[in-house]
């Protein structure tokens, strides 16, 4: 996973920050649940780190019992993250065309 | 086996997604799109990873899997919409764990070897990491209600924190000179926990909305460290777009409430009132009606805007609501709903309500937009809402809540206030909207009271 110096890292760091920054102030007011959630689900990326420390061996050394723990810990988040936000969104709808009396 | 720059090119498609995912976010209709391919783009980086060469066995994957898989769809599945506040606080939380444990194993794998640069990346991964987890554990304790909703505080408190951050800082600082002492890693740890639980006890349950929001930065943080110290830009740029996110959403929190993030942090609101001094109570007398007198006046307005708080989350009166709603829409009452930002125990919490009782979207105003109808308006119901409607924010320099921007909903003809009791609200104070001329107040529990209106309407 060699695949960044600390100056390009920073550099993508940054601009990252930029570009959530300007996504994140498009949200309305009515979606910020969603939106707490949803960003809570994908900062479940850790799992990618917590697969290669549990994934190392086959030995259950403390690097692979901890990334076991990693992994649980990471998996909630993630499944719980997205169901919870699809849920949220799911509830969301417009007004149905009604006959007008 | 996959190479590298495979699984890096991956990564970047993945980032994208997620991106696309935030951007879907800017309307209800494209939102759950959004949520699907921020799925995939996960999905994604996961599978790339598992065909990462650095992989070598798959059983304690897959037994993660099972189990946090299966913690994670259940709570997910069975939570009520009114205890999503904590939810998303304890899955943060775990968030947090994730990131200071994946620290600590790559820590376990390769002590001795970091540069610099990674070295302090990763300890603030797991200062970060650690802190969030507990502090996110008491945050859900607190709106679960197994912790106090007060501020829990004791003599010295303030010196304690801060010198159990000192130690934390002056342990990180040796360790950073001594990178394979172990004991002094797992010390730094466990000081961290600490303070996760020791800067959350001392914040109001009704503040907690802040906290979730800040502890989800701080989630997103520890991630972006994590990805610093393992070299994985997929880590970096989600990091920060969690943080930003979180950061915004705290942000918005404060400005509703007029108070600075560190008031909110270090203020312990019930000190505020020491500083205020006696306060005059409110002139006048408050009324209490009958269900029926209160019934005539919904039924003759022209226009009625409702003002839902924590009142209506904790009565789940969301349902109820709505059917008062479409019962004098039925009768040609125009009907809005006012959403401030902090009603709730969660930044959109009252939105993710209304839209479980089925209200269409655009029925919901921010503050913003609205509260210059209210002079306009022939009704207002005011629904388990306190602070966010006290007139005094605007005209009582004494009042602890002055400067905060309240919904206006005195200018409007006739306000309606559903309440339990007198008692005063979180911020502890009078709310001089209940002494007010126009102001009917209807005492009981909101569902109770709201049923009775129903009943009321239809004799």
């Amino acid at each position: 996973m060699e695949s960044v110096t600390v100056v390009s890292g920073l550099t993508v760091f940054v601009l990252a920050l930029f570009a959530g920054a300007e996504l994140i102030s498009k949200v309305p007011q009515t979606l910020h649940t969603p939106l707490m959630s949803g960003s809570n689900a994908i900062s479940g990326i850790a799992i990618l780190g917590a697969l290669i420390a549990a994934g190392h061996s086959g030995s259950a050394d403390s690097v692979s019992i901890i990334g076991l723990l990693a992994v649980v810990f990471a998996t909630i988040n993630v499944i719980g993250g997205y169901m919870v936000t699809q849920r949220m969104l799911q509830m969301f709808k417009k007004k149905k065309s009604k006959v007008q009396r | 086996m996959i190479s590298p720059n495979v699984i890096n090119l991956v990564y970047l498609l993945s980032v994208v997604f997620f991106m696309l995912g935030i951007k879907k976010l800017s309307s209800p209709a494209t939102a759950r799109f959004g949520n699907k391919i921020s799925m995939a783009g996960m999905g994604a980086a996961m599978a790339a990873t598992m065909a990462s060469p650095d992989i070598s066995s798959f059983k304690f994957i897959i037994l993660g899997f099972l189990f946090g898989g299966a913690v994670g769809a259940v709570s997910a599945a069975k939570v009520a919409m009114t205890s999503m506040p904590e939810m998303v606080a304890l899955f943060n939380g775990c968030g947090g764990a994730a990131s200071a444990l994946v620290a600590l194993a790559e820590y376990q794998a390769t002590a001795g070897t970091f540069s610099s640069f990674a070295f302090v990346t990763l300890l603030l991964s797991i200062i970060i990491g650690s802190l969030t987890f507990t502090g996110s554990l008491i945050a859900f304790g607190k709106l679960q209600g197994i912790v106090s909703g007060r501020p829990i505080v004791f003599p010295g408190q303030q010196v304690i924190n801060g010198l159990l951050l000192a130690a934390t800082l002056v342990l990180a600082v040796v360790l950073f000179n001594n990178q394979a002492d172990t004991t002094l890693f797992y010390g730094v740890l466990a000081l961290s926990l600490v303070l996760g639980v020791l800067a959350v006890i001392p914040i109001g349950g009704a503040d907690m909305p802040v906290i979730v929001s800040l502890l989800n930065s701080y989630s997103g943080v520890a991630v972006s460290m994590t990805g610093f110290a393992l070299k994985n830009n997929a880590l970096i740029i989600v990091g920060s777009l969690v943080g930003a996110s979180g950061l915004f959403l705290t942000k918005i929190m404060c400005v509703a409430m007029n108070r600075s993030l560190a008031n909110v942090l270090f203020g312990a609101f019930g000190a505020v009132a020491e500083t205020g001094g006696e306060q005059e109570g409110p002139g006048g007398s408050i009324r209490g009606y009958e269900v029926e007198d209160v019934a005539t006046v919904l039924e003759n307005a022209e226009s009625l805007i409702i003002v839902p708080g924590y009142g209506m989350a904790a009565a789940q009166a969301q349902h109820i609501t709505k059917e008062l709603a479409d019962h004098l829409a039925d009768e040609g009452v125009e009907v809005r709903y006012a959403i401030h930002s902090v009603a709730g125990r969660m930044p959109g919490h009252m939105n993710v309500l209304l839209a479980e009782a089925d209200v269409p979207y655009d029925q919901l105003f921010a503050m913003e937009e609205i509260n210059e109808d209210f002079a306009k308006t022939d009704a207002v119901l005011v629904i388990g809402a306190n602070d966010v409607v006290n007139p005094a924010a605007k005209t009582n320099p004494q009042s602890p809540i002055y400067g905060m921007p309240v919904l206006d909903v005195e200018e409007a003809g006739t306000v309606i206030v559903l309440k339990r009791s007198m008692n005063v609200g979180f911020a502890g104070i009078e709310n001089e909207l209940f002494y007010r001329d126009n102001t009917m107040m209807l005492f009981g529990d909101a569902k109770h009271s709201l049923q009775a209106l129903l009943a009321a309407f239809k004799e």
